[in-house]
């Protein structure tokens, strides 16, 4: 019997697994890449699973793995809120590896060794991520993340994807070594750890002006959560294969942003603290704003992934909303959020790369009776949408109610009408696309059924399912957030 | 006690084999002789590392003569971590200098440039383990003679004026140097430096003290290229051969930097440097500035090896900022941060030697497809390159974690800013090195799979490797710079 300790070491070897077996074994029998993967994450979703019901038993032994020097550890600690990232990242990447055999190969990609190598390691560093005991181990894997993604970003090798590989390093190494960096460290010095508490590390002792300061540091430093101004690396990543999307978007990359801001809310910072420092508020703005303004960018782009990438900017704002208001709700909400957003997200994006696989549109324009030809793929586009909404019967519905609450909570009204106005005019930007897919009839009148490959079809149909799924039962999800709130 | 015979080993070796290959002059046996001196310092190095962490301090005079009169060694923690720098990398690049420098230098001349290279490496390490300052002297004038000659050997014809750049600069730095000490030994009758330390601090109001301060510094700061003083660096770094570039890189400066921490926070008296002066304040201001901008100058170079010699500006000019904190962390940083620049930059200018040997270029444009034909080599550079901008998992991030802490320490967290800040700059040439590399393809050329050979490739991944694991584990190398500092300030751990 594996002790719960180890088994936190595990969910980051896993993919690295895959890839020396893709090293190895790909080598020989290049079509087994993607299967390689698949089997892995499943391995990787299974030991995440084991981690969640070691929690039901008490809390999981921390793992010290190195102390690169003095007073700073690399060490791994499982908590709730990391097990449901980890979870969700995991069950996610099953999905997308089988996602990427159709895609990948049926839109003629080249350099696939490449991409799935880069892929696991990513996915092993959001693990890392999730697991991270204390803010070093988190920034050290938050990095790495940002590393391994960019050939992925940069997959096709032109001049278009260098540049957008070059805004998506730069801000994101920029915001992270120019401000989280100095935060961490700051934090360090002040308190002498940097360790994930209950509660929090830092307290009332510190000057105000200080704490305000880091707290300004941190939530526009971890880039990855694409705060407004910090977000055009996320759209610029849109030249990306789709499966690439999927992950940046869903999988692990913004959802590692965003979780690390709920973690540093929560365990370096503590609610209670973050209520008494006057700048969470004028953050929480910023977060509206983000959640307004992209929303209405969204209404304006035609270009369907690039809708999807200001979309998700808006809906990253929410959770990093939630976590800014401080209170119970809201952190329930932002944590349930990153869940169903995430299922939401990559179903949204999987359908944008079928329609691009089977019909090489990227246009919404063009997609007019597109349900015609591909209902499979515009169902499940639609519930995706509803997810994105906050609508039953989709699991959006709990987070934004919680976001709601905890928005309602703070008595500032500005930002209840910033997170409905939003929910709105997402319904506005992406509903009408399953609508028209159905009601118009297709341009050139052709209506014979041409879906894209089965093994795309296969992930769209467990995405949407998952969708729904997460509305009956919710309740894993609650109990995580719940155990981290009650213990505050 | 043989063991205390160490120290004089570590310069009496490499000063005994340098006439030897002087006469032998035939390349195959003179390379041996470097080799064998490389393989005695290495383990000779460890032996005093290991000396000193049992017994401490090993202070060992020359010929039985008692300090005053004779010449002095004493090696403590801080130079016994330099004295393993320098010799691990002159072991390395002399493994690495016959392939590279067979496509370089005549076969004819190969001999004399061991010699010098030999010599260089005593002079550095006479440096570094002298306890008196006009023994530093000697040595620098040592070494820099032989680097110019290295330097000539350099297969461009402009490397004779950089050569000859560097010799005016050197003479004056010396000369500096030297007026300084010179004024020291009027007012206290001793060039040994721990007498010096007991003497000065009754003597501290005088001006002559404040201006052999001033000459010794300057005299220092020319030689470890602290900007404004750096000029000589960039082309002699990129016109000498590759071989001779890698060492370079990871030695000369470094033991610069060295005798200046020691000088300034030792032998001159307590908060001299940082309180009664107050100098402290333009190292620090002229740290920071030089390592941001010589760092926004690298982007601009077409030439790999300048690039990266602009680079090394800047990485002194981190350096220096830590000395400029003048606190123990901040010396640590900087102790630090030399151990792991020389790991690094000579694992790039090595790769860069590797670029040369299958491209004969060192230029940007060499680097067009290199990300495919030569995989290892690239990547040596790109894992370099990360280090300097201070990604984790490599040395730089600790480099940067220590430097960080130390000022905000201080609560200069302006100084934070910038130092990150400069981490930016940093990543925006090597981006320009990987966007070449990796992404600049041209489609008309098969790529065909072309690496460096062996003997170039496993002493560059030998630092590769080290800069991974000690960003990893600096729980050796942190420690060593922490105790070196705690040592040179005087602090008991």
């Amino acid at each position: 019997m594996m002790s719960a300790s180890t088994i936190q070491l595990y969910c980051l070897v896993a993919p690295i697994v895959a890839v020396v077996l893709i090293v190895t074994v790909g080598r020989v029998f290049p079509i087994l890449y993607e299967t390689i993967n698949a089997s892995v994450a499943v391995i990787t979703f299974l030991l995440t699973l084991s981690l969640y019901s070691a929690l039901g038993e008490g809390t999981i032994e921390s793992m010290v793995l190195f102390e690169p020097f003095a007073g700073v550890s690399i060490a791994l600690q499982a908590e709730p809120l990391g097990i449901l990232f980890a979870m969700m990242a995991s069950f996610l990447w099953i999905i997308t590896s089988i996602y990427s055999f159709g895609y990948m190969r049926g839109h003629g990609e080249t350099n696939l060794a490449r991409f799935n190598i880069f892929f696991a390691i990513a996915i092993s560093s959001a693990m890392g991520i999730a697991l991270a005991a204390n803010g070093f181990t988190l920034f050290l894997f938050y990095e790495v993340l940002t590393l391994s993604t960019f050939p992925l970003v940069t997959h096709a090798g032109s001049d278009k994807a260098r540049r957008a590989g070059r805004i998506y390093l730069f801000l994101l190494l920029g915001t992270s070594v120019g401000m989280l960096l100095l935060a961490l460290i700051w934090t360090w010095i002040l308190t002498g750890t940097l360790d994930f508490r209950a509660g929090g590390i830092l307290d009332g002792d510190i000057s105000k002006t200080t704490l305000n300061i880091l707290l300004v540091l941190y939530v526009f430093g971890i880039g990855k959560a694409a705060l407004m101004p910090f977000h055009r690396w996320l759209p610029a990543a849109m030249v990306a294969p789709t499966p690439v999307s999927a992950l940046l978007h869903a999988v692990a990359v913004v959802k590692a942003g965003v979780f690390s801001i709920l973690k540093v809310s929560i365990y370096i910072f503590g609610i209670d603290l973050l209520q008494e420092l006057e700048v969470h508020r004028y953050l929480a703005y910023a977060a509206a704003f983000t959640i307004v303004a992209t929303a209405i960018i969204a209404l304006r782009k035609d270009n369907l992934k690039a809708r999807l990438a200001y979309s998700t900017i808006g809906q990253l704002s929410y959770i990093v909303l939630g976590a800014l208001v401080a209170n119970a709700a809201g952190i329930v909400g932002g944590g349930l959020h990153m869940l169903m957003h995430g299922f939401g997200k990559i179903t949204l994006f999987f359908g944008a790369g079928a329609i691009l696989v089977a019909t090489h549109k990227t246009e919404i324009s063009q997609m007019r009776g597109i349900g015609r030809r591909m209902p499979v793929t515009m169902i499940t586009f639609l519930i995706g949408s509803i997810v994105i909404v906050g609508a039953p019967p989709t699991g959006g519905m709990w987070s934004k109610w919680n976001l709601l609450l905890g928005a309602a909570n703070t008595t500032d009204w500005l930002l209840l009408a910033a997170l409905i106005v939003g929910s709105l005019l997402s319904a506005l930007y992406l509903l009408p696309i399953a609508v028209r897919a159905f009601y118009h009839s297709p341009d050139d009148g052709n209506e014979t059924i041409k879906e894209a490959p089965v093994s795309i079809l296969i992930a769209l149909i467990i995405s949407a399912a998952g969708c729904i799924i997460l509305f009956f039962a919710p309740d894993f999800a609650f109990d995580l957030m719940n155990m981290i709130t009650s213990s505050e | 006690m043989l063991s205390l015979h160490l120290s004089a080993l570590q310069v009496v070796i490499p000063l005994l084999a340098a006439p030897l290959c002087a006469i032998i002059r035939i390349p195959g046996v003179t390379w041996l002789i470097a080799l064998a001196v490389g393989i005695a310092s290495s383990i000779n190095s460890i032996a005093i590392l290991l000396h000193i962490n049992r017994f401490g301090e090993i202070v060992y005079s020359l010929g039985g003569w008692a300090a005053p009169f004779g010449i002095e060694y004493r090696i403590d923690s801080a130079n016994a971590l330099i004295l393993l720098i320098i010799s691990f990398i002159y072991l390395l690049g002399i493994i690495y200098a016959p392939a590279s420098i067979k496509t370089e230098v005549p076969e004819k001349s190969q001999g004399w440039l061991y010699t010098a290279w030999i010599l260089c490496f005593t002079g550095l390490s006479g440096i570094t383990i002298s306890g008196d300052v006009f023994n530093v002297f000697v040595f620098l004038e040592v070494s820099s003679l032989s680097t110019y000659i290295l330097i000539s050997f350099g297969q461009d014809k402009r490397c004779l004026t950089a050569a000859f750049r560097y010799l005016v600069m050197g003479t004056i730095a010396a000369t500096f140097y030297l007026v300084g000490i010179g004024f020291l030994y009027s007012l206290t009758g001793t060039l040994n430096m721990a007498d010096l330390a007991q003497r000065l601090p009754d003597l501290i109001s005088q001006n002559t003290v404040a201006v052999a301060f001033g000459f010794v510094i300057v005299g220092l700061a020319i030689k470890m290229a602290l900007f404004p003083f750096h000029a000589w660096l960039p082309n002699a770094y990129a016109y000498a051969p590759n071989a001779v570039t890698a060492f370079l890189a990871g030695t000369a400066t470094k033991a610069a930097v060295y005798v200046f921490i020691r000088l300034t926070f030792e032998v001159f008296p307590e908060d001299y440097f940082s309180g009664f002066t107050s100098s402290h304040h333009i190292i620090l201001a002229v740290g920071i500035f030089s390592a941001v901008i010589t760092s926004a100058i690298a982007i601009f170079q077409d030439d790999l090896k300048r690039l990266f010699a602009w680079s090394s500006i800047g990485q002194i000019g981190y350096i220096a900022v830590g000395v400029g904190l003048a606190s123990t962390a901040g010396v640590a940083a900087s102790f630090l941060h030399l151990f792991n620049h020389s790991i690094m930059k000579t694992a790039i200018f090595m790769a860069i030697g590797g670029l040369f040997f299958v491209t004969g270029s060192t230029t940007t444009a060499a680097l067009k497809n290199a990300g495919r034909r030569m995989p290892w080599t690239m990547a040596a550079i790109l894992i370099g390159g990360l280090s300097l901008i201070g990604v984790p998992f490599t040395t730089g991030f600790i480099s940067k974690w220590y430097l960080v802490s130390a000022s905000l320490e201080q609560n200069f967290w302006w100084l934070a800013g910038l130092i990150l800040l400069g981490s930016l700059v940093t990543a925006a040439y090597v981006w320009k090195i990987v966007e070449i590399a990796y992404f600049r393809k041209d489609p008309n050329v098969k790529v065909v799979r072309q690496e460096a050979p062996l003997s170039l490739l496993i002493p560059t991944w030998i630092l590769v490797v080290a800069n991974i694991y000690f960003g990893v584990d600096a729980r050796f190398s942190g420690s060593m710079a922490t105790q070196a500092a705690n040592t040179i300030l005087g602090v008991s751990p």
